[in-house]
């Protein structure tokens, strides 16, 4: 992708993105956060959200941000009802759905699905979700709040703690700070480590990274402290996930010898690897870090339906 | 015991005409008689050796087979498996051309995706790789963005 080439592309996957698209993209988010008029951006124009699978957090989001932009949205939110349970192909709903709005917010359980839905139309696809895949606007709203919280994308120190094999936002998050000289550390279960090919890429870039599995090892060091959920189907034998459940709940105490500007993030939903108490300190940001998806969207939105330069 | 001085070791039946694929990984001349289809080759006579030794790679293995000149898209299906792979192109039992498999940069309808939640495996639309590494190969799929060891890539 080029910078200031936004309008008409599709926004499919984070490793997509360059430096620059990156920063652009924040920018604008930040503009449009701070813009009082803006509810004409869109007038007039049309979000199609099509969702394959359920996801009521970030089509809500995306729905907020086309509606405060003064856009319309029209879609449906479960696949039951959509003709894909009648066999339709997928590239037969997009040229029809194409028809009916300016841009298509797409999620699937089918990974890649995005990606061939934007091959089938000339309208902008945005990728929601595909999949253990891709989420770009999670990944570019997790990098809007690390920038909004420490001021800066450059050298962060990021530990990424719980279930690193699985996690397409460690994963989308790890390709994309990796443009910022950053250092890591991936905390997690053995069985949950982060898949070899992502550290290969690290080295390649020699990029400092860490592996270990208990988040008190790296607690003074770190920024930004991501959270991730570990989930017990993950494990084949309940007994495994015994051991390590309560390893990876981060309580407040926990926090004692956390760095002042340290911020905690979770793509949410929780279930318990953040214990409530952690909510009301200093270091708890993961709502605020939902908030910011709002901008992210906007500016996706505006970009590529070219309101915005 | 020693062989004869006057056996060549490791010879195995010399072809008319035909191609000597040289230079395989040990163990993957049966992937390469697979996707080259070389088991239906009809009468054409089909040598292999497996586990022959090396001096560049140790152990590898050869496959000939008679009658048999190989396309492009079958080069490309080969360096998938054998991206060191030497081919020769053979007439009246003579090598007349000798070739390099030259990994591409992408592989386009060349293979299918190892992963069963890929687009491609769901909606009609060929699988797609692009090159990470060469040595050793690894590609990932344009669509699922996993990424698979050629010989992982199904043919």
């Amino acid at each position: 992708m080029v910078t200031g080439g936004f309008k008409g592309r599709s926004i499919i996957s984070i490793a997509d993105f360059s430096r620059e698209d990156i920063e652009y993209v924040l920018a604008i988010a930040k503009r449009l956060e701070g813009m009082k008029k803006k509810s004409g951006l869109l007038r007039d124009r049309i979000m199609a959200t099509l969702f394959f699978e359920p996801s009521t957090r970030t089509r809500l989001s995306f729905e907020s941000a086309m509606e405060s932009l003064g856009g319309k949205v029209i879609g449906f939110a479960d696949p039951n009802v959509s003709s894909y349970k009648k066999g339709e192909s997928l590239y037969d709903t997009v040229r029809m759905v194409e028809q009916y709005c300016d841009v298509i917010v797409m999620r699937h359980f089918v990974e890649g699905a995005p990606r061939l839905a934007a091959e089938s139309t000339t309208k902008p696809v945005l990728n929601a979700g595909d999949g253990a895949n891709q989420h770009p606007s999670q990944t570019l709203l997790d990098l809007y709040t690390i920038q909004k919280t420490q001021g800066k994308l450059k050298g962060v120190k990021v530990a990424f703690v719980g279930d690193l094999k699985y996690g397409r936002t460690v994963h989308s998050l790890t390709i994309a700070l990796s443009h910022f000289s950053p250092t890591f550390f991936f905390v997690s279960p053995p069985s949950l480590r982060i898949p070899s090919y992502y550290l290969e890429d690290l080295r390649q870039k020699k990029i400092p990274y860490k592996e270990c599995e208990d988040v008190m090892e790296v607690m003074r060091q770190v920024d930004i402290l991501y959270m991730t959920r570990i989930q017990q189907e993950r494990f084949p034998d309940p007994a495994d996930y015994e051991k390590v459940k309560n390893v990876y709940i981060l309580k407040k105490e926990m926090l004692a010898n956390a760095k002042v500007n340290m911020k905690i993030l979770h793509p949410l939903p929780r279930v318990n690897e953040i214990s409530t108490d952690v909510d009301t300190t200093p270091y708890a940001y993961y709502f605020q870090q939902a908030g910011n998806g709002i901008p992210i969207r906007q500016a996706l939105l505006a970009l590529v339906l070219g309101a915005l330069k | 015991m020693n062989p004869p001085k006057n056996l060549k070791p490791y010879k195995v039946y010399a072809i008319e005409k035909g191609t000597v694929i040289d230079h395989i990984p040990a163990r993957k001349a049966l992937k390469v008689i697979e996707i080259l289809r070389a088991n239906e080759a009809g009468d054409s006579i089909v040598t292999l050796g497996i586990n022959m030794t090396s001096k560049k790679m140790g152990h590898k293995d050869v496959v000939k087979i008679e009658n048999k000149e190989l396309t492009d898209a079958e080069l490309n299906k080969i360096a998938l498996i054998a991206p060191d792979a030497k081919i020769s192109k053979i007439k009246n039992f003579k090598v007349v051309e000798k070739m390099h498999v030259v990994v591409p940069d992408t592989f386009k309808n060349i293979g299918t995706c190892p992963n069963p939640l890929c687009v491609t495996r769901n909606q009609k639309v060929g699988a797609t790789f692009y090159i990470i590494y060469k040595h050793p190969l690894k590609l990932k799929c344009h669509y699922c963005e996993r990424v698979f060891a050629g010989d992982e890539v199904v043919l």
